[in-house]
């Protein structure tokens, strides 16, 4: 698969400077703003047609604020998003019907997101009969092929969502998604929700969509693992912000950010005694409270190389010295390149140091 | 449930070979779902009480369509005085015993005016039914518009109709419709005689039943529309461009219908006892119109002297209240099978 980033003007989506504050008001009838929710704070990035983009972070970090900003769920408090060569970030709701033909979600929970009183056929036709679209075959003809695009009996049809498994209903809204033919599909944690033996099956689906059809992705995933195998670019967030962004291959094995390196190291190793060990890091304490981040560079209050610098500064996203192309990192002092183990493991956890401490005493 | 092979998609897709599919496929045959609805019924249908009081409640409702051609059997009307029935050495007593009952007068006559009890009976529950329906079909719809508004819209919208509900449920009912119907039917003097013509008299009660009743349905209906927005399948109907109107009337309130439904069943039996107590106070219908209410009312004076009287309206009401209670709750049962018995 290629890793060649588009040409600029080629993008299919174009996000740039986008922010969602969600107010905190307090008082019975005269409320008043007293602070804000920084969930996502000035973030840009692009997907090219046919791309996919992975977006990863831990819970809280702003992930599926963003895919809901994209797809205009949530109205951007700042920002811009153009799709498809439009500005679409502040397009009233009565025209957003030609963009949205094109930019198609699915959704985390398929327990939900789909309606339990509604017949998979009429899940996945209503997409099209509310845009007006009428297939030469008929919507019922239409609805059926994309069931078996999807994996599923096309006589199932008739029934409801819950004679369904979760692997299967995430299936019947990927067919609801398919069902505009979009160039783009917001995929917001496509397979947290499903068993891990179902959740090959449905990323390889959308894998093969993504060949055969085209169709680019902004994949939103907390599992490393997902993401390293389904995308061609892979974007860090932390607490409203892109630390890192790199394709694939150089995020996975030559990370800059001290963020990225910790949450490559916490992804558990499949093989133990496996030659090359990988560098261990631990941090400690919780992701700070969004209603008021930290100064300058997000990370420092947990970061092991913080400085003076990170509280005064806040670190660009920019390309590096020694970085590749398309390799953009926010720090002032990076990392090496590289997830081989140190010298020395990055402990930060005051009580997983102490219990390795006694255990060490004890033999 | 079975595992069965299903054709290969068209992308070559990894085949859900470890998912259940939901039942075996039968060569030839169509596979239809079993609709929530379906399901329901399916669970009605085991359920032997709720069976009874649906037969029970069927019974009452075709006696009640049925009650000018029972009259026309019996031969007695509901206004039609039989004189021989009646003793005036004894104070206008029914002869013979238990009341007067036989086979003339199935359910013996009234003290006093020797009006045949059967009729007054099939056409008191005429009254008794329709108020008790119509009043919960207005409130149910009613409520339902003011609910789905209050609860999609929020906002000022949402406060302003639940400060309404919150005032609505907070009013003596009762104490308030007694002290409104004799002025509204009043203001509204229509008949030949000055009085005020039955038909309107029943359309008051109605009215003024589901005045009291719509906000009950309409927070129950709320509160579903506050969770039921914030599921996904909204944020995927507005991502295919779907308005308002699509949104509340084709994603929410196919939702809602369980408990609209219950909300409903077990309203028509609450506003059956409503009207009832509103006649035996006097301010709903009034004799010698026929109706249940009224009858308990006047047979409440003579209970020492001809306790039939009073005991088979009674009888009666009770049975068809507990049914259509008994009815209200196999249905919320069967559509909310993980609501827990009280």
């Amino acid at each position: 698969m290629s890793t060649t980033q588009p040409a600029a003007g080629e993008h299919l989506l174009e996000v740039s400077g986008l922010t969602k504050h969600f107010p905190i008001r307090r008082g019975i009838v005269f409320q008043r703003q007293i602070g804000a929710v920084h969930a996502v704070d000035g973030i840009d990035f692009t997907v090219g047609a046919g791309q996919s983009l992975g977006l990863v972070g831990e819970s809280g970090c702003g992930k599926s604020t963003t895919g809901r900003l994209i797809t205009r769920l949530l109205e951007p408090t700042a920002g811009k998003v153009v799709f498809d060569g439009e500005d679409i970030t502040h397009t009233p709701e009565n025209r957003m019907k030609e963009a949205r033909r094109n930019l198609q979600m699915i959704f985390q929970d398929p327990y939900s997101s789909l309606n339990p009183r509604h017949t998979v056929g009429t899940i996945v036709e209503t997409p099209m009969r509310l845009n007006d679209i009428n297939p030469p075959q008929g919507h019922k003809k239409r609805a059926q092929e994309l069931l078996e695009t999807v994996g599923l009996n096309p006589e199932h049809y008739n029934r409801y969502p819950n004679e369904f498994s979760g692997g299967q209903r995430q299936r019947i809204g990927i067919a609801r998604a398919l069902a505009l033919r979009p160039k783009l599909i917001v995929a917001d944690e496509p397979v947290s929700a499903l068993d891990v033996s179902i959740q090959a099956q449905i990323v390889n689906l959308l894998q093969d969509l993504q060949r055969e059809l085209g169709i680019a992705f902004v994949f939103i995933a907390h599992d490393l693992a997902v993401v390293r195998h389904f995308c061609e670019r892979v974007a860090v967030m932390y607490l409203g912000k892109i630390v890192e962004v790199a394709d694939r291959q150089t995020l996975y094995t030559g990370p800059r950010h001290p963020y990225t390196h910790a949450l490559l190291s916490a992804v558990p190793e499949a093989d133990p005694d496996a030659v090359h060990r990988r560098e261990r890091i631990r941090l400690a304490g919780d992701v700070p409270s969004p209603v008021d981040p930290p100064s300058g560079c997000r990370f420092r209050t947990r970061c092991w190389k913080a400085q003076e610098r990170c509280a005064t500064e806040e670190p660009p996203l920019v390309r590096l010295g020694g970085n590749a192309e398309g390799h953009l990192t926010a720090c002032h002092f990076p990392e090496e390149p590289s997830v081989e183990a140190r010298a020395e493991d990055i402990v930060l956890d005051p009580a997983l140091t102490t219990l390795e401490d006694n255990a060490s005493a004890a033999s | 449930m079975t595992t069965q092979q299903q054709p290969m998609p068209a992308t070559g897709a990894t085949q859900a070979t470890g998912e259940p599919s939901p039942a075996p496929l039968s060569d030839g045959t169509a596979i239809t779902g079993r609709s929530p609805a379906r399901m329901a019924w399916r669970r009605i249908r085991r359920d032997k009480v709720t069976m009874a009081a649906f037969v029970i409640t069927v019974l009452f409702i075709l006696i009640a369509l049925l009650a000018p051609v029972l009259t026309d059997i019996t031969g007695w009307g509901p206004i039609t005085p039989d004189g021989k029935a009646i003793n005036p050495d004894t104070g206008n007593f029914p002869r013979g015993s238990l009341g007067g009952i036989s086979l003339t007068h199935l359910l013996g006559v009234e003290p006093g005016t020797g009006y045949d009890l059967f009729a007054r009976i099939v056409y008191g529950l005429r009254t008794s039914l329709f108020v008790g329906f119509a009043s919960a079909v207005l409130s149910t719809v009613v409520g339902v518009v003011a609910g789905l508004a209050a609860g999609y819209s929020g906002g000022w919208v949402d406060s302003v109709l639940s400060r309404i509900m919150d005032v609505m449920l907070a009013f003596p009912q009762l104490l308030f419709i007694i002290a409104l119907t004799p002025v509204i039917q009043n203001a509204m003097q229509t008949n030949d005689h000055g009085g005020t013509d039955e038909n309107l008299r029943l359309l008051v009660l109605v009215l003024n039943i589901a005045v009291f009743a719509w906000a009950y349905t309409a927070r129950l209906v709320r509160g579903q529309v506050l969770s039921l927005r914030e599921r996904e399948f909204v944020d995927a109907a507005r991502i295919m461009s779907a308005g308002k109107w699509h949104i509340l009337f084709r994603q929410l309130l196919p939702n809602l219908w369980a408990p609209v439904l219950i909300s409903f069943a077990l309203a028509v039996p609450q506003n059956i006892t409503t009207e009832a107590a509103l006649s035996y106070l006097g301010v709903g219908v009034i004799p010698p119109n026929p109706d249940w209410g009224a009858l308990l009312s006047d047979a409440s004076q003579f209970f020492l002297q001809d306790p039939m009287y009073l005991f088979v309206p009674g009888v009666l009401l009770l049975i068809l209240v507990l049914a259509l209670n008994l009815l209200g709750d196999g249905v919320r049962d069967a559509l909310d099978p993980r609501a827990a018995r009280g």
